[in-house]
């Protein structure tokens, strides 16, 4: 069995967000990137699984759509346990085009499983796993917070309203995961290190597709109010707070 | 000259750095409290390959330079110290000393486990009357023709109990000095050895250190590392390896004491502003973050003139005494910043404080740093 797991470059939750270009571009000066969590999770996970195969999973294969800059995130990945990557040379702004890159690198590539995180921590477009499936023509199954190798194929936990689903599912087919799928992310350990440079890394060139969206300009959230800090003893003050100044009662 | 770091450089301080946050932070103020030793952080770290990062690959280690191992020294010291001196000694001590002066069949023997984590290491130098002036070694290894036996009491020894592989340091020609003392592997389970209670120390209270007695204790003659009579060069070299984890490790007390008075200045507010807005705790902030920047770069050095195969002793004791010494300027000024806060734990900035004292006494003090530089120069 062969995994898949697609890798988001994105800036650090702690990057303080600046745009250019009149509000119409991200300013990606100074900015720490890492992978994306959720699909750090997803790796994880993979990886989880791969261990306790007793051999059954024979790779797991990670692919990001990004320019160089996306390559040490990438041989991160690598160092934390995956066997090779591959990089579709394009910059990653639009889910169409992203999940059209992946459909065509990988389609020859015969994956059992395909893992994409439910959304990306910068846009949160949560528009790339099913896109992918649909191009790739194999069914999809969003909101995966379980997933566990069964007789065969593969089980999986849906979250729903109130509740939860277990799905059965045929291969291959795409899994958009949550956070949840595992516990905490994986941390690359020396051996690791060591050996992801020696990993292969495959750079191909994108196939031409048409964007089909485009950043008009972007607006920050209004900055946070201060916090005002009120004595546990004096209940009457909280609420005279409350309904004269934030007048929420 | 370039100032980058390489990518897996990178890769190796972010780990560290993930580690200390997600797993160090949870308990260790707690620990601290307790005296407690850290065993599941000292597994995990084990795991991820942190014990022996820069042992020789063919013998289970990392085989990473020394830059990477101050990057991981800083950012485990930002939380804890008392892991990182376990780190320290196992890597800086005991394994570069057995890397580079061990025969093959030690090196075969014991790096392995002690790289891996299995085994962690100690390094017995200290005695209750010989601790700047090591030359006054006064346990005696007396030759007796294929076994050396030991007597003697060794103190303020880390990784006493839970360390099971000791580097012991000691006297076998006293008419010759310090060119009669060697230095011997020595397996904890041998019969006549026995530890000291627990000491309560002031800081650096997770790590374990007891004296260590030797009562007629035979050790094997292949245990002896290196000629007879190497010893003492053998202590001092090993000496000058650690003096940069111990560096790196004041760095990482420094730097973890800078930034979190950033963050308090900036949230923390007196006479209507953040406290950051007031030019007397800005400057205190310049004034650390000058220290910190310069500890870091001589830290660096030393690494680097040690990955080059250049001579490092000089830039290493220069690193050990500058790095000690702003640790404890910066480490009470973030108290001073903190305020009645910094002043209890939950604030984690007086453990620093207290932590950071150790690094200015042990491995070498401070002075003696300065015996070290002053001769360099002096003496050509």
């Amino acid at each position: 069995m062969k995994i898949l797991i697609c890798i988001s470059n994105v800036p650090d939750t702690t990057t303080k967000i600046r745009f250019v270009d009149n509000n119409a571009k991200f300013d990606t000066n100074g900015v720490q990137w890492i992978i994306n969590p959720w699909d750090e999770l997803a790796l994880t996970r993979a990886l989880e699984l791969k261990e306790a195969s007793g051999g059954a999973i024979e790779k797991i294969s990670i692919i990001s759509v990004g320019g160089t800059g996306a390559e040490p995130t990438m041989r991160k990945a690598l160092a934390i346990g995956a066997d090779d990557a591959i990089r579709v040379n394009a910059e990653a702004t639009d889910a169409y085009f992203v999940a059209f890159q992946i459909a065509e690198a990988v389609k020859e590539e015969n994956y059992d499983l395909i893992i994409a995180g439910i959304e990306s921590s910068d846009y949160n477009g949560s528009a790339v796993g099913g896109m992918l499936a649909e191009f790739l023509g194999i069914p999809s199954v969003s909101s995966v917070s379980k997933i566990e190798m069964a007789d065969g194929g593969i089980s999986l936990v849906r979250e729903i309203d109130g509740g939860s689903e277990v799905i059965g599912t045929q291969l291959p087919f795409v899994a958009i995961i949550q956070k949840g799928i595992t516990l905490e992310p994986r941390i690359p350990n020396m051996r690791g290190i060591m050996m992801a440079r020696k990993k292969p890394l495959k750079v191909v060139e994108p196939t031409a597709a048409e964007m089909l969206t485009e950043f008009v300009d972007y607006d920050l959230p209004p900055a946070k109010a201060a916090c005002k800090m009120v004595d546990p003893e004096n209940m009457k003050e909280l609420v005279n707070l409350l309904h004269t100044e934030a007048k929420v009662i | 000259m370039n100032f980058e770091f390489t990518e897996e450089q990178i890769m190796i301080r972010d780990a560290a750095r993930d580690f200390a946050q997600r797993d160090l932070i949870t308990d260790v103020i707690e620990r601290d409290t307790n005296a407690e030793y850290p065993t599941k952080h000292i597994q995990t770290l084990s795991e991820l390959g942190f014990m022996g990062m820069m042992v020789d690959p063919k013998y289970d280690g990392g085989g990473m330079d020394t830059v990477s191992y101050i990057l991981a020294m800083e950012e485990i010291s930002k939380i804890d110290a008392s892991v990182s001196v376990i780190m320290s000694v196992n890597n800086s001590l005991v394994c570069y000393g057995l890397g580079k002066y061990g025969t093959e069949e030690q090196k075969q023997k014991y790096l392995p486990d002690l790289a891996t984590g299995r085994k962690i290491g100690a390094y017995l130098l200290s005695e209750p009357e010989a601790g700047s002036d090591a030359t006054m070694q006064r346990t005696t290894a007396e030759d007796k023709g294929d076994y050396y036996l030991l007597n003697g009491t060794k103190n303020w020894i880390t990784s006493a109990n839970a360390g099971s592989i000791y580097l012991v340091i000691a006297q076998t020609h006293p008419e010759k000095k310090h060119h009669g003392i060697n230095a011997f592997i020595v397996e904890k389970e041998t019969p006549g050895i026995s530890l000291g209670p627990h000491e309560d120390k002031m800081g650096m209270r997770s790590s374990d250190t007891h004296s260590v007695m030797f009562t007629d204790v035979k050790v094997p003659k292949e245990n002896r590392i290196g000629e007879d009579g190497f010893g003492f060069k053998f202590a001092m070299k090993a000496l000058e390896a650690g003096r940069i984890g111990i560096a790196a490790q004041a760095l990482g007390l420094a730097s973890g004491a800078l930034e979190r008075s950033i963050q308090y200045s900036k949230e923390r507010k007196a006479f209507g502003t953040e406290i950051a807005n007031h030019q007397a705790i800005a400057f205190k902030i310049a004034d650390m973050a000058v220290k910190v920047e310069n500890a870091r770069n001589l830290c660096l050095k030393a690494a680097w003139l040690k990955d080059n195969g250049k001579s490092f002793s000089l830039v290493g004791s220069m690193a050990k005494q500058y790095c000690a010494d702003i640790a404890m300027e910066v480490t009470t000024e973030a108290v001073q910043i903190h305020g009645g806060y910094g002043y209890v734990k939950e604030y984690h900035v007086e453990r620093l404080m207290r932590e950071a004292k150790l690094t200015q006494i042990y491995e070498g003090t401070s002075e003696i740093q300065k015996i070290v530089i002053s001769r360099a120069l002096l003496r050509d």
